[in-house]
C-alpha cells in the first residue's frame, strides 16, 4: 500500500496531546495503524510530550514512594497482538464490534450507505459505503472533515485518494467525490460540524440521516 | 551522532531476544552508562526484565514529581495529581513489558501513560490507540546503540525545547497540558523533529522486515 495523503502535524500533535475530539482520534489511530510513516511521526510528537513532562515538577509527599511500592503486584505478561483478520484495523474494529460484516449500514439512497459510530460530542464519525462509480452528493463543510479510505478509491477535483489516504477538507472546500470503478469504496469519515449539502433534497434529509 | 559513526563496540553490541512469558534473563546494561546523565532506559529495562524495585524507586523519585507537575499544569488539583502520579508509576510497573527503548525514551513513555490517565480523569472522551504491532516470537531486542541514540535524541529534544523563545515554548507546553483545542494548535513546533522521526522510522522498518 503506497499512501500519498497523510495526517497533518497539527492533527498528530493534537492526538499526542490527547485533545482531539474522539471521532478524530479514532480516524488518526486507524490511519496510523495503516501507515508506518505517520506512526513514526506520532511517536515523535509523543517525544515532544516527554520533553514537556521533563520540564516541570511538583514535590511529592514523603510517604508517596512507600505507598506506591506497597501497591506493586505481579507485572502483566507480554502478549502478542492478534493479527488483523479482516479489513478494519483494530481501533476501528473496536468501534464497529467486528469487521465489515458487523457494520450496521443505513441506506442513504443511490446505493450509498453509512453507519454512524458512537463517539463523544464535538465531532462525529461514520463509515461510508459508496458503490464503485457512484458520486457522493455535492457538499461543503462548516468545520473540518477527515476522510480515510479503507477500500477502493475516490477522486475529486483536487486529487485521487486510495486505501490508507486521508483527505482533509475545511470550510473553503466544496467538492464532489466520485468512487472509482472497480472495488466499492469504503471510507471512515470524521467531522467536527454537520456537512451541508448544496441540493435542496439532501439538505432536507440531513437532520434525518445525520450526514 | 549517526549510527554509522558509532565506535565499533557500540554499533556491534550484541542484541538479545525479547523475553516472553515468565522467562528471565540477566541483561548487561553497563554499556549504556557512558553518559553523564542517569540512564533511565537501563533502569526501566531492569524493571521490565527483573522487576528490580531499586530501579523502580529511582525512576519514581525522578518521574513521579514530573507527572504530578504535568497533571497540575493540566488543571488537576494537587492531591488528585499526587494520587494520579502514583497510579501512573504503578502502571509503569504493571505494563513494563510494553516499554520499547528503540521507539521511546522513558520520559516519552511516561508522558503517554500520564496523558492517558488525564483523559481518564476527565471522562469526557476516549482516545483510541493505534493497532499494536506484532513484535513476533523470534525478533531481536534493539541493539544497545539504537537504544542509546533514542535516549540521546529525546535529551536533545528536551534541551531544544528549553532553548526556544519563551512564547513558543509556552505554546507547545500548553498544547500538551491540554489547554489548546486542535484548531488552536500550530503543527509547526520549531523543534528539530526530523532526526528523531527518522530514527523511529528505522526501528519500524526493521520490525517490518522481521515480520515479513
Amino acid at each position: 500500500m503506497t499512501i500519498k495523503h497523510h495526517l497533518t502535524d497539527q492533527l498528530l500533535m493534537g492526538y499526542a496531546a490527547g485533545t482531539l475530539p474522539e471521532a478524530f482520534s479514532l480516524l488518526v489511530a486507524t490511519h496510523i495503524s495503516m501507515c508506518d510513516d505517520c506512526r513514526a511521526r506520532s511517536d515523535t510528537f509523543d517525544a515532544v510530550g516527554g520533553a514537556v513532562l521533563e520540564a516541570d515538577s511538583a514535590a511529592m509527599s514523603e510517604s508517596s514512594l512507600a505507598a506506591c511500592m506497597a501497591r506493586l503486584g505481579t507485572p502483566d505478561q507480554p502478549s502478542r497482538p492478534a493479527p488483523r483478520k479482516g479489513l478494519l484495523p483494530a481501533p476501528l474494529a473496536n468501534y464497529v464490534g467486528g469487521d465489515l460484516d458487523a457494520v450496521r449500514w443505513k441506506p442513504l439512497g443511490m446505493g450509498v450507505r453509512q453507519a454512524i459510530l458512537p463517539t463523544s460530542k464535538g465531532a462525529s464519525a461514520r463509515l461510508l459505503y459508496i458503490p464503485a462509480g457512484q458520486s457522493v452528493p455535492d457538499h461543503g463543510h462548516r468545520g473540518m472533515e477527515l476522510t480515510l479510505v479503507l477500500q477502493g478509491a475516490f477522486s475529486d477535483a483536487t486529487a485521487r485518494f486510495a486505501a490508507g489516504d486521508v483527505e482533509i477538507a475545511d470550510e473553503t472546500d466544496e467538492h464532489t467525490p466520485v468512487a472509482e470503478a472497480g472495488a466499492d469504496c469504503i471510507c471512515l469519515a470524521a467531522t467536527d460540524a454537520p456537512l451541508r449539502f448544496m441540493g435542496l433534497i439532501p439538505r432536507l434529509l440531513q437532520p434525518i440521516f445525520r450526514i | 551522532m549517526m549510527i554509522d559513526t558509532l565506535p565499533l563496540h557500540l554499533s556491534q553490541a550484541p542484541t538479545r531476544r525479547r523475553v516472553y512469558a515468565g522467562q528471565k534473563q540477566a541483561v548487561q546494561d553497563t554499556r549504556l552508562a557512558d553518559t553523564d546523565q542517569t540512564d533511565w532506559a537501563a533502569l526501566m529495562i531492569a524493571v521490565r526484565d527483573r522487576q528490580d524495585k531499586a530501579a523502580f524507586a529511582a525512576l519514581f523519585r525522578h518521574f513521579a514529581p514530573r507527572i504530578k507537575g504535568f497533571l497540575m499544569k493540566s488543571g488537576t488539583e494537587a492531591s488528585l495529581a499526587e494520587d494520579c502520579a502514583q497510579d501512573v508509576m504503578a502502571t509503569l510497573w504493571q505494563k513494563a513489558h510494553l516499554f520499547d527503548p528503540a521507539r521511546a525514551s522513558v520520559a516519552t513513555w511516561v508522558f503517554t501513560i500520564a496523558r492517558n490517565r488525564r483523559i481518564d480523569i476527565a471522562r469526557k472522551s476516549r482516545r483510541p490507540e493505534p493497532e499494536a504491532l506484532d513484535w513476533g516470537n523470534d525478533d531481536q531486542e534493539p541493539d544497545q546503540a539504537e537504544v542509546y541514540e533514542t535516549a540521546q535524541e529525546t535529551a536533545r529534544l528536551t534541551s531544544a525545547l528549553s532553548c526556544l523563545p519563551e512564547a513558543q515554548r509556552a505554546l507547545i507546553s500548553r498544547a500538551f497540558y491540554g489547554d489548546l483545542s486542535h484548531s488552536e494548535i500550530a503543527g509547526e513546533t520549531g523543534l528539530p523533529l526530523g532526526t528523531i522521526k527518522s530514527r523511529i522510522r528505522l526501528a519500524l522498518d526493521r520490525l517490518r522486515n522481521q515480520m515479513s
